[in-house]
């Protein structure tokens, strides 16, 4: 309660509603994409923000237009987080023209070029060099943009990850590299991964600061966040965050939890953050609980707009098969 | 005009369009400070500044990706490998990266970046530093792929390859490094998919690229003495193949011996003789003949790297085949 208290000074009713209402989205999103994906309407990956919703939503809250975001193949939420309407991302699960990136990318490939959001990448560590690169380009053009880097526990300990923190130490590139620590690299448990699991350390090698954040607290994290992002804007200092977090649902949709108990998920479902956000903003009295309901609602609603929108949309034409390898025509490819 | 190395065409090139055009610049490996391991960014650091011609640490990877996520935010780099070898570190960077992001993002980012430096053997570097990458690279739909094998070549191709909107990996080859010719100084371009008849004749079609063109030459040469007539057809760029130049050439000489220097299994000279089958067939006078590299690692001992390598000799060896001279 302290914190929200914090946060709560520093933030409109506006504010608070909005951040709460997109983290309903992002949770109903990923509620009905699972629905959708068993119905076969959906195929192949798909990979649920579920349970992360305060990292992104906590985060993202205090990026500028400017600033530039890029993530894994576990991209719906951030996304969602950036205000991409749900019917643009529904719709590219569905595989349809109408979708974020016309039906081509699917699950894992997210863009939205209105919010400098480079994407959802498929290869666990191989976004570190787009994020790095975006910060770069900050620099370059003095436009005082800062740089969103978003991975899971299971990229620390790819080399690209530490090749882009030392060149990001080395050029003073204003990149925040956040660790989504859910825990699992699929379904390998850190300790079973990572030789050294306070990721927050691993910054001191490169002459970065790190932090760790408990992120399924949004207080925490909106509050956090807020500091650090304006620190890097100013300094241009890269920064390292391990943001503790939890995944309710497999690590896609093939996953059968074989290697963590029912009762470990259940402990973390009571702390769940759109839970304990609701109860606290509702106890402060910054929203009724029949406001909360009516957002719940309205939010369930948008949500299957986007469904029916996704359902009716059209597939790519045929002509979409061979649009967008290239940009520039030079005749026969 | 100026009689110029490829090496300083290549400058010319990367100095002209860095003066053109604010958002391109360089970074890799000793290309600064060191003014590059072989001279192409020669004089560079001292006319743009370290903002625009900057030394990497050896982190092929890291690089190679920041340079997509640059040219995802507006920038064009053009991003010096010290080999085309190393590229291998950061292929996942150039293939799930940079090649698929136009397609993956339907449209929303193109990649204008350029990727160069050498390709192919070197002498005497033995097996980790003599890949030919052409074939690796030309696989993969949303990648050019040039390997220009004159110095003005070089220089047009470079800046057009600067302009284009997609990812470019431009080979050079060491070896070439010191050919020297008259380049035009300032402004010219020769067109990405453009092909160039390097010498005309009757005979027989010979299409190659890069330092093989050089070996290519030589034998014409020999070969005319013999009263063979040799058309040197250089493709200059690998993907697109200019294939209604090929069609042409094909059409006159109804003979074809295709020279690279990389493996022939799964190989662009591959790809440029099943094209020709296909589109040809009815015009070829006798089965089209390939000149490559042996199948194994590069040797170090200077007899068996010779051995590995095509040559003059295997090149009219080939010419006899298809012209049933033997």
């Amino acid at each position: 309660m302290a914190s929200v208290k914090k946060e709560m000074q520093s933030l409109s009713k506006e504010k608070m509603v909005e951040i709460l209402e997109k983290m309903l989205v992002i949770r109903y999103f990923e509620e009905a994409s699972i629905k959708a994906y068993q119905q076969k309407k959906i195929a192949g990956f798909l990979h649920t923000y579920i349970g992360q919703e305060a990292v992104g939503v906590g985060t993202l809250a205090h990026k500028l237009p400017q600033d530039s975001v890029v993530t894994t193949y576990r991209c719906h939420g951030l996304a969602l987080a950036l205000g991409m309407p749900p019917r643009d991302g529904m719709a590219e699960l569905f595989g349809k023209v109408t979708g974020c990136a016309r039906g081509k990318g699917g699950s894992m490939h997210f863009f939205s070029k209105a919010h400098n959001f480079l994407g959802g990448h498929g290869i666990v560590g191989g976004q570190f060099g787009i994020g790095i690169g975006a910060a770069f380009k900050s620099n370059y053009d003095e436009d005082n943009a800062v740089s969103f880097i978003f991975f899971g526990d299971g990229a620390t300990v790819q080399g690209t990850l530490h090749e882009t923190m030392n060149l990001a130490a080395l050029w003073d590139l204003p990149a925040i590299f956040i660790c989504e620590d859910n825990q699992y690299g699929m379904g390998t448990a850190n300790a079973r991964a990572i030789a050294n699991t306070d990721i927050a350390s691993k910054a001191e090698a490169y002459g970065m600061k790190g932090y760790t954040i408990n992120g399924m607290d949004l207080n925490e994290v909106h509050g956090r966040m807020g500091e650090i992002v304006k620190e890097v804007r100013a300094t241009r200092r890269p920064v390292l965050i391990h943001m503790k977090t939890y995944r309710y649902t497999g690590h896609s949709v093939s996953d059968a939890g074989l290697y963590r108990s029912k009762e470990e998920v259940d402990a973390y479902k009571l702390k769940d953050p759109i839970l304990a956000i609701s109860r606290e903003m509702v106890e402060a009295k910054v929203i009724s609980e029949d406001e909360f309901k009516t957002l719940q609602k309205k939010t369930k609603a948008s949500i299957q707009e986007a469904l029916d929108f996704a359902e009716e949309s059209p597939e790519p034409p045929l002509e979409e098969l061979t649009q967008h390898v290239y940009m520039d025509d030079v005749g026969n490819a | 005009m100026p009689m110029i190395e490829m090496r300083e065409a290549l400058n010319q090139a990367l100095k002209e369009e860095m003066t053109r055009d604010e958002k391109v610049f360089i970074l890799g490996e000793e290309v600064a400070e060191f003014n590059g391991a072989y001279k192409v960014t020669k004089g560079l650091l001292d006319h743009f500044g370290p903002k625009r011609v900057i030394d990497t640490p050896i982190s092929e990877s890291g690089f190679t990706g920041l340079a997509v996520g640059a040219a995802m935010m507006g920038l064009r780099p053009v991003v010096e490998f010290m080999s085309f070898n190393f590229s291998l570190v950061a292929i996942d960077q150039i293939i799930s990266n940079a090649a698929k992001m136009y397609y993956m993002s339907g449209g929303l980012y193109n990649i204008p970046m350029v990727m160069r430096g050498p390709n192919g053997a070197g002498p005497r570097v033995s097996s980790q530093h003599s890949h030919n990458m052409e074939s690796v690279y030309a696989h993969f739909p949303g990648l050019r792929v040039m390997a220009p094998s004159t110095p003005l070549d070089a220089k047009g191709m470079l800046k057009a390859a600067i302009r284009c909107n997609d990812p470019v990996v431009f080979l050079e080859n060491e070896l070439a490094y010191n050919l020297k010719e008259e380049v035009p100084e300032g402004d010219y371009i020769i067109p990405i998919g453009k092909g160039d008849i390097k010498r005309e004749g009757t005979d027989v079609t010979i299409i190659a690229w890069s330092r093989m063109m050089s070996l290519a030459k030589t034998a014409a040469e020999e070969l005319a003495k013999e009263g063979i007539n040799v058309e040197l057809l250089d493709p200059r760029t690998l993907k697109p193949l200019d294939m209604p130049l090929i069609a042409e050439s094909v059409k006159k000489t109804n003979r074809v011996v295709v020279v690279e220097e990389g493996h022939h299994f799964s190989s662009l000279g591959a790809q440029v003789a099943e094209s020709v089958y296909s589109n040809l067939f009815d015009y070829l006078d006798s089965p089209i003949a390939r000149v490559y590299q042996s199948e194994n690692p590069m040797p170090y001992a200077a007899n068996l790297e010779a051995a590995t390598l095509p040559s003059v000799e295997k090149i009219i060896q080939a010419v006899k085949q298809v012209t049933y001279r033997n």
